[in-house]
This record gives C-alpha cells, structure tokens and sequence, in this order.
C-alpha cells in the first residue's frame, strides 16, 4: 500500500532538535536563566523558613488553618498525620516539598489569576489563551522536562518552573469562568451606576467569583502535588527524591515513605484549601475564639446553660 | 419647558447587519421579513417620545416587545444602532464613554426586575454604592445610605444581607439604592414584576406615595397593564419594538388605538382607572332662593332628576324632583344631605356614596361645586360604553 511517507518524510525531531538545541538555548539561554532567579529567590527563603520553624510550630499552625477552615476532624488528622511524618522521618524532605508547592502555587496564582482575569474580559484573549491550556494539559509532562533541563539546567527551580507549566490551567479556567459566571443583571446594576472597569473588579467580579477562583487554586495546588515525583527526576528535592531513590534502589519501604508523605500532606492541603473556597475569607471566628475552641466541649443541642 | 427625556428616532438591531436591516425597516418591512432576509433581529424601531421632569412615564409591553432594551437604549447599557436620547438636552447615545459614565453617576439610576443586589454586601453597603462609585469618603456615604434606608423603611435591616430580605424587602433595597445618589430620572425595569400580588400592590402604592415628595422623572417597564394604568402619568403600549399608543391612562382605555389595545384594555376594571372628573357633568345649580316651579322648570329643562342647591358659593343640600313634586314647598325646605367627592378620585371610590341614589357632587379643594356625578353616567362608564357626550365640557371644568 502507498502511504504517505513513501513520497514525503518529514525530520520532524530533526526540526525540534535543531530549533531547540541550535537556536533556543544558544540565543536565549541567559534569558532563561535570568528569568528563574525569582522564583528560586521565592523557593530558598520559604525552603529554609519551612527548615527552620520547629516541628511543632508549623503543626500548630496547619492545625489552626484546619480547625478555622476545614474543621476539627482535618485539624485532629493534622497533628497525628504531621506527627507519623515525623516519626518515620521525613519531616524536612516533607519541608523542602511543601516549600517547592507552595512557590509553584504562588507563581502559578501570580500569573494565572491576571491571565484568568483578562481571558474573562477578552473574548479574543481567551481564544488565544485557550488552546495554550490545552496543549498544556495533554501534552505529557516528560515531554518538556527535557527542553526544561537544557534551558534551566538541573535543580529545584526547573522542577518548579515544569510544575508551573503542568499546574497552571486550571487556575485560569476557573477565574475565567468565575468571572464570566458572575450575574449579568449585577454587572449591569454595577454600570448602570457609573462604575469603571476596575471598579467593577474589585467591588464585585473578583469577589463573586472568589469560590470558583479559589477552587482552581485547590486543583492548581493538586497538580502541583502530583508532580513532585516528576519534577525529582530532574533534580528537585523532597519527598518526590525519596520515592525516585526508592524506586532505583528497589527500596519498597522508602519509596513507600515518601509516598506516604505525600498522601498526607495533599489531604491536609486539599482539606484546608476546599473549606477556605467554601467558607471564603468572610466573617470567621477570631484566632482567639479559634483557640477557645480547642479547649472547649463542642456546643451542646440546645444552647442549655451550663451549671 | 423642555423635557427632561427626549427620545427621538431611536432603533435597535441586534445582530451583525444592522446597517442593512435599518435600510430595509425605513422601508417598511416588517420584523420577521428582516430577520429571514438579513438574520438581525429588530429591538425597538423608530420611537419617539418625551417625558417632562416629574412626571412617571410608563411603557407597557408583553415579553419581547422591546421594552427592556428600550429602557436600557436610555442610560446606554444598550447603545442604540440610531436615533437620539437626550437627557437635559444633552445625547447620551453619541457622548463619548467618559461623559456616560458622568451622567449614570449623576442624572440617572435605575432599579431592575430581580433587585441585583450585590450578594456579598450588606444592605447599607449595597445602598452605599453609588455614592462609593463617585469617590464618596465611607463614613458619608453609610450616612447617607442609612437615611434613604429610613426613607424606604429599612433602617432596622441595615446589616443584613440580601439573602436575608424577603422579595419586597430586597426591591426596597434596590429602591433605595437607585436613589441613594440622588438621580433625577429614575429607571425602573419591571420592578415589581418578580413579586406576589399583595407585596407587588403595597410597593405600588407606596411609590405612588414616595413620589408625591420625591418627585423624580420615572420610566417605568411594566408587562402589566394595571400596574401601568395605576403608576403612569402617561403610558405607552409598546409591540413588536414600536409604540402602538401613547396617552394618559384614561384615554389609552378610552380610545384604544387598536384591536392589539382593545383587547388589554377589555378586562381591566375600568373603575380604578377613570376618575370623577372624567365623567363628571358641568354643575348646574339651583339658588336658596328659587321657588318650588322654577326648581321643576329647571330640572325638566335640563333633565335632572335632582339638582344641587347653592347658598352663596357652598352647597346647601340636594333637592330631588320627586319631592318637589309631592310636598310643592320651596326648594329650601325639602333638602336632602348629599354625598361629596375630589376631582381625582378614581370610580371604585365612588361605590359607596352611589347607594344613596343621588348625584354626586365634585368640590375641588376650596370646596366649591365644579360637576356632579350622575349615576347613569357611572354605570355607563363602567360598562365599558362610549365615554359620556359632555367629554368635551369637562375641559373648561378642569381649567
């Protein structure tokens, strides 16, 4: 049978070979390198804060975000998760991922919310942004971990900056849609009044659409969780090297310590970032009735005196 | 005076070939004929109007009729595709952005069928936006939000949230809201459209009374055909994105300009929407001192089966033919007492001094006679026939 690559064959990996190697890293690998000194400035200072805070200290404070957020079920499985980490181990390796995390989250907020913002009010912006998305969420994270390692070299910044690209979508759909979800009668109310494009954002869109905004920070926060072991193949630390040394060295127990870690640490995180999108940043309870709340009975049915 | 609004030529096309499709309306073709030729859908065409400051101008129309985008073409949430609005003389369709913005923050407010309340906003917050939008310092403007709140009877909701409000209680809200920054031309868009019958009548006739002090120019969509003959200074029936008939509320029931009119107009209850002036016949009167034979004369002249007597300028009772006729003494001595009403009461009002069987007698505010209402014109008029002959007489009555 005739096929097509009887008459044409086409060097496709020729062309991306030459196009990265010969032109890409020679011409703008100063560039690149440049561009990840803020986000490894970011990483290091929160990395030897999260090392340097006492164990204790950061469970508490995780334990308080739960109770206020999530409840006290999360906050009870805060301390005795934090403290199995502890216990098998692996405190700072869990340090070291959950700073990695928290750096890839913030970047991915930083630029994800504005590109989310402007796809909202840019009908062209968003057909432009769209398919980035897509082909950032199909295309297989190995992929461009390679590209990612010849501009950036080895480390905990590429690791991120691969974690960027992988986690960042879903944080610009859902502002995105959040702020196109938002009424259109409140939107018309808002212009009828005079107000300014800006104005309009900030009194209202941005706020109506925070649970959905803050929904795809938790999903961004999960992908970005889920390339931990990923982004240790080229040379990011923590929880997701224990696990790549694990699995070299046929070491179930360690690998399984590791992944341990990990499962732990993305409920917790998952927990308090689903009930700060439900809950919101409205009116809550104060940290200090938050811990009067440890050390009081839970309210009884009722409202009965006490005494 | 001019008017505060003036509208003129104003056409709304939806959809891409909007130019083409205005060419193919100013000849005459019809809606749906456009739609199929050019695929853009006809909004309002070629509508004209004025409203003068003060005055609650009504339109009237069923679901896609036009109304909507016509009262959005106003404060450009629409901008329309030709024609003018003019707000104190000046073009809100071809001001540029800057100077919109200016006149929404000034002139002109508006309230909407499903209160857009902002939900994550108290109520003072939400009735503060306006001013927040103009750059009002906070303290001042939640002064000023908590006394429009007093105004529309809120003043104890102040920290609520909209969720917490019942439906009347949320309109009230977007109410005090659109007045908060102290507009001149209100807008309102089917206000009272998404509530139950008994709230939706109590808020109508509380605006009827807050109008009374406010007196702000009011547009107000309506798709209900009492609300607008209960709220309108004039109304306008509007179809297929044009104005069928503009006109007070009673002439609107009056005359229907069409059989589209006619059959809204058909069961209304007439009796809300006329008034005693409407029928009301000019005064013909006896004096204290005219004898038993000249009050027949008169009465068979003119008649009447009962003729008011005048004592100077004020009424001094009734005097009925049929007792003239049996007793024969002076008119004087056979008066009757007599039931009195106001030139603006609408007919409803009448019922119960109908029972007496007398006509009644229309005082303007200094208390002196200007008509009197005969029965036989009451019923007629409720019954939906020709509006009595003496129309025309009624003029000089209210001049």
């Amino acid at each position: 049978m005739l096929s097509p690559a009887d008459l044409v064959t086409i060097p496709f990996d020729d062309w991306m070979n030459g196009f990265v190697r010969g032109w890409l890293v020679p011409n703008f690998r100063p560039f690149f390198r440049a561009a990840q000194v803020p986000i490894s400035t970011v990483l290091n200072m929160l990395n030897a804060f999260m090392l340097w805070v006492p164990m204790m200290a950061s469970t508490l404070a995780f334990a308080l975000a739960a109770w206020r957020w999530a409840g006290k079920g999360t906050a009870i499985f805060t301390v005795l998760g934090f403290a199995f980490i502890d216990m098998i181990g692996y405190w700072p390796e869990t340090m070291t991922t959950l700073a990695m995390i928290v750096t890839s989250v913030l970047f991915c907020a930083v630029i994800g919310i504005p590109l989310g913002i402007l796809a909202a009010r840019s009908d062209l912006a968003w057909r432009a942004i769209r398919p980035v998305l897509d082909i950032m969420q199909t295309i297989p994270s190995f992929v461009y971990l390679v590209p990612i390692v010849m501009l950036f070299g080895v480390g905990m910044t590429p690791g991120i900056i691969a974690t960027i690209i992988f986690a960042i979508p879903p944080i610009v759909r859902l502002t995105n849609l959040g702020i196109r979800g938002v009424r259109h009668d409140l939107i018309e109310a808002a212009q009828s009044f005079g107000s300014t494009r800006w104005q309009m954002l900030w009194d209202l869109q941005l706020p109506l659409a925070m649970r959905t905004i803050l929904a795809g920070l938790n999903q961004t926060l999960m992908l970005a969780l889920s390339m931990v072991v990923i982004a240790a193949l080229i040379g990011a630390g923590g929880l997701g090297l224990v696990v790549n040394t694990g699995l070299g060295r046929l070491n179930v127990g360690e690998a399984t310590s590791g992944g341990v870690g990990i499962v732990i640490l993305a409920i917790v995180l998952d927990r308090i970032t689903q009930g700060l999108g439900e809950k919101g940043f409205g009116p809550q309870p104060s940290l200090m009735r938050t811990l009067a709340g440890f050390f009081r009975a839970a309210p009884r049915p009722g409202g009965a005196n006490p005494g | 005076m001019s008017p505060k609004l003036s509208v003129r030529h104003v056409f709304k096309i939806f959809g891409a070939g909007a130019d083409e499709a205005l060419a193919r309306l100013r000849q005459g073709k019809g809606k749906e004929e456009i739609l199929l030729e050019t695929g853009a859908t006809v909004g309002v065409q070629d509508t004209s109007f004025d409203v003068s400051e003060g005055e609650i101008f009504v339109v009237m129309g069923l679901s896609g009729s036009g109304k909507s985008t016509l009262v959005r073409m106003l404060n450009g949430l629409v901008p329309p595709t030709s024609g003018e609005i003019c707000i104190d003389g000046e073009d809100v369709a071809s001001c540029g952005p800057d100077r919109l913005q200016a006149i929404r923050r000034e002139k002109i407010a508006m309230v909407f069928q499903h209160f857009a309340l902002f939900p994550h906003w108290t109520i003072t917050e939400n009735v503060a936006y306006g001013l927040k939008i103009k750059g009002m310092p906070a303290a001042e403007r939640r002064a000023t939000a908590l006394q429009t709140l007093e105004q529309v009877g809120l003043g104890a909701w102040a920290d609520a949230l909209p969720p917490q409000l019942s439906g009347g209680m949320q309109q009230r809200v977007g109410l005090a809201r659109a007045l908060a920054t102290g507009p001149q031309i209100l807008l309102m868009d089917e206000p009272f459209g998404a509530l139950d019958p008994l709230i939706r009548r109590e808020m109508q006739e509380e605006l009827v009374v807050l109008q009374k002090t406010l007196k702000k120019t009011i547009i107000f969509i309506t798709h209900d055909l009492n609300e607008a003959l209960l709220l309108g200074d004039r109304i306008a029936i509007m179809r297929d994105g044009r104005f069928v008939q503009v006109g007070a509320p009673q002439e609107i029931v009056a005359n229907p300009a069409d059989d589209y009119v006619a059959a809204f107009v058909g069961d209304i209850d007439r009796g809300r929407v006329f008034r005693a002036t409407d029928i009301a016949r000019p005064s013909e009167t006896l004096h204290l001192e005219d004898n038993c034979q000249r009050a027949l004369d008169r009465m068979q002249q003119l008649g009447r089966n009962a003729l008011y007597v005048l004592a100077a300028d004020r009424i001094a009772g009734i005097v009925r033919y049929e007792d003239l006729v049996r007793d024969g003494g002076a008119p004087r001595d056979l008066l009757r007492p007599f039931s009195s009403t106001v030139p603006e009461a609408k007919l409803h009002e009448l019922y119960a001094h109908a029972a007496r069987g007398l006509p009644i007698a229309v005082l303007d505010d200094g208390g002196t006679l200007t008509g009197v209402v005969e029965l036989d014109d009451l019923f007629a008029c409720l019954a939906g026939g020709p509006m009595p002959t003496h129309r025309q007489k009624r003029e000089h009555l209210d001049a």
